[in-house]
């Protein structure tokens, strides 16, 4: 889960790093509010999680209150790249002197965590890496050891920040993966870690992503989802634990595993270009052992999607049977009637491996119109793009 | 023969009393694996029957090594204590390790890792987040559906449980040497290169199939490694082409950030590496069948 500037703000501070006083708003009025809080010039900030935002206008100086309320009325409901503004984060000004960057990150090649330190700081560290690679340190960290005193010193001096900044930096990068480790974070990044007029060095702006994974000991993490961007669609999957991502295309896929899942969209996509472009209108991973509940379920959510033409179901059976497969295919449709909803979308599925014969004789015996059987992914992949451009 | 999982291979589940964990040491023992017990410190000395064969449950790992032999963990046990499990089977020293367990924070993956590492990595760990490992006619360790082919002479090595499943139903009338499910997390223990390694020194496997999929560039850094290394043949598929940048596509580490991981950066360095590369599941079934069929 990647957060908010705002939300990394208050992280760092709960964690004793050194931020500029701030506070974030949904309304100018808020925003005056927050301004008049800290008191003279005030910067406000969009609150969005893509990049650029300074140049599309998303940032801007404002001298008091009432021209912070100004600014904000101008920024609330932006669109940054696709990317609608629906909070901003107002912070004291600061007279940055010197601008460098610093992050700690996952590093999966070498199955470990990196710190990337740069005295370049301010613009993109991918721009800095390719155009002054000797400007970029890259200083491994050992998960077990951490980042101690000695291992701060070591990064201070690889990335050659200056001596009169290097003990106060040498504080943060502990501080930093200390709270980089309490909250199970996969990636900081502070771009710029700024020296300010009177010598402090500040974190200027946070880039932050958490381990979901993890939420399970950080119940407070849940408060941090940006409920404005979740897709209704995903959110009621979410509620009824199904591993499900909205996508623009035309066509349902229901599958079992990740990895087949990932593939079917692809071999979905193949076949829409030979069927009026169309393409997988979402990913749903219904799992292992998948139950004619969790496969109802996963119909459902599928079928709720307006979107949809056609219903892509692909199993390979491995302790999954198919014929509890076919069975959960059949009481689905069964129970979204009873229901009263009425399913007109036609579903093509395929099913391989563990009781396959049995779960296709089911299938053929239930003899529903809406339901039809194709032996090979490709064939029903090509036959559901088919059916989905014919509905479209 | 096989790598890491042979028919002399002793198993012991760490988690034998949970539900996934007596459910698959069921389906191992069916499947002819040599299960020799389990560890759950509160049930240690009791014995779970499993169909008519009992098996001892012990207090640790290292005392199920000593009463048993045991040179295989199998560990079902929940994310909240998978680190804890493995670091145990680290310290027992137990050559192979393979997590099942899905969900497990990427921060207890780095640091088992570490520990082992530390440790002189005595253990080979496999996962997690993994379907774990087959050598189809001789033992199975996790969760790899033991029916859908015999043994034979292709060797598997995939992030996906469901994928490497199909292409060895696809693939069964050849059959495999081993299949190995590495798991779809950022960081896992065995990785792509290790399986080719131990594949191109196998006696008994004849050509490869290596399966990746979107995020991190270890499909590019096997891609490297087949062209200094490998010998044998090597068909490969990636799947993922079709993901949007930016999204979790169900296994944690299948995520393309920016321009990184995408499917096509993953299928061009395979290429170049002279791998075949299949567009769908069936047609890497056929580039297969083609290599054997030579």
């Amino acid at each position: 889960m990647d957060l908010f500037e705002y939300q990394g703000r208050d992280l760092f501070e709960r964690h004793g790093l050194p931020v500029l006083g701030g506070g974030v708003a949904e309304t100018p009025q808020e925003a005056r509010a927050i301004a008049e809080r800290l008191g003279g010039k005030v910067v406000v900030k969009a609150q969005v999680k893509v990049g650029g935002r300074g140049k599309a206008g998303g940032v801007k100086l404002a001298d008091g209150a009432d021209e912070a309320e100004a600014r904000a009325t101008d920024i609330l409901g932006m669109d940054i790249k696709g990317h609608t503004v629906h909070k901003v984060m107002l912070a004291e000004t600061a007279d940055i002197k010197e601008e460098y960057y610093f992050s700690y990150l996952l590093d999966r090649a070498n199955r470990t965590f990196l710190c990337i330190a740069s005295v370049a700081g301010g613009m993109e560290i991918e721009t800095v890496a390719e155009e002054q690679p000797d400007r970029v340190a890259k200083i491994a960290i050992d998960a077990s050891k951490g980042v101690d005193e000695a291992k701060a010193r070591e990064i201070v001096a690889a990335a050659q920040y200056p001596a009169e900044v290097a003990d106060q930096i040498v504080d943060i990068a502990v501080k930093l993966w200390q709270a980089f480790v309490a909250e199970d974070a996969t990636l900081v990044e502070v771009n710029p870690l700024a020296k300010v007029g009177d010598g402090r060095v500040l974190l200027l702006d946070a880039k932050i992503t958490l381990d979901e994974n993890a939420a399970f000991r950080h119940p407070d993490h849940e408060a941090l989802v940006d409920q404005s961007a979740v897709d209704p669609l995903e959110q009621a999957a979410k509620a009824k634990n199904l591993n499900y991502v909205k996508l623009d295309g035309e066509v349902g896929i229901i599958g079992n595993g990740a990895g087949l899942v990932m593939s079917t969209l692809d071999v979905v996509a193949y076949a829409g270009e030979r069927h009026g472009n169309v393409k997988p209108a979402n990913f749903l991973d219904i799992g292992g052992g998948a139950s004619a509940q969790v496969m109802a379920n996963g119909l459902e959510i599928v079928l709720g999607d307006p979107a949809v033409k056609s219903v892509f179901v692909n199993v390979f059976g491995g302790i999954t049977a198919c014929d509890a497969v076919a069975n959960g295919i059949i009481q689905a449709l069964a129970l979204l009637a009873e229901r009263g909803e009425s399913v007109t979308k036609p579903l093509v599925v395929r099913l391989d491996g563990n009781n396959a014969e049995a779960g296709r004789a089911i299938l053929d015996g239930a003899n529903n119109p809406l339901v039809e059987r194709v032996d090979t992914m490709d064939g029903a992949a090509e036959r559901a793009a088919e059916l989905a451009a014919a509905g479209k | 023969m096989a790598i890491w999982l042979t028919k002399d291979s002793k198993v012991i589940v760490q988690g034998i009393t949970g539900s996934e964990g007596s459910k698959h040491t069921r389906r191992m023992l069916a499947a002819g694996t040599n299960v020799v017990g389990g560890v759950n410190p509160r049930k240690a000395g009791t014995t779970v029957d499993f169909d008519g064969t009992e098996l001892p449950v012990f207090a640790t790992v290292a005392e199920a090594i000593k009463e048993t032999g045991a040179d295989v963990s199998v560990i079902f046990v929940p994310p909240a204590f998978t680190k804890s499990a493995v670091v145990e089977a680290i310290d027992a020293e137990i050559p192979l390790a393979v997590v099942i367990t899905e969900g497990v924070p990427v921060q207890d993956s780095a640091a088992f890792w570490a520990y082992n590492v530390d440790r002189g990595q005595k253990t080979r760990i496999i996962g997690p987040n993994c379907p774990g490992i087959a050598s189809p006619g001789a033992s199975n360790a996790g969760i790899i559906p033991a029916d859908i082919t015999p043994g034979g002479r292709i060797g598997l090595v995939s992030k996906s449980g469901t994928l490497t499943y199909q292409l060895m139903y696809e693939l069964r009338d050849f059959g495999f040497s081993t299949a190995v499910g590495i798991g779809g997390d950022p960081i896992i223990g065995t990785t792509h290169i290790d399986a080719l390694k131990a594949f191109q020194d196998d006696p008994d496997t004849d050509a490869i199939v290596m399966i990746g999929e979107i995020g991190g560039d270890a499909e590019e850094r096997a891609a490297e490694f087949i062209k200094a290394n490998v010998t044998k043949p090597v068909v490969g598929y990636i799947a993922g082409f079709t993901a949007p940048p930016g999204k979790t596509m169900g296994h944690a580490g299948a995520i393309i950030s920016g321009s990184a991981g995408t499917a096509d950066a993953k299928k061009e360095a395979l290429e170049a590496a002279g791998v075949k590369v299949g567009k769908t599941p069936s047609e890497t079934a056929r580039l297969m069948r083609e290599v054997m069929s030579k």
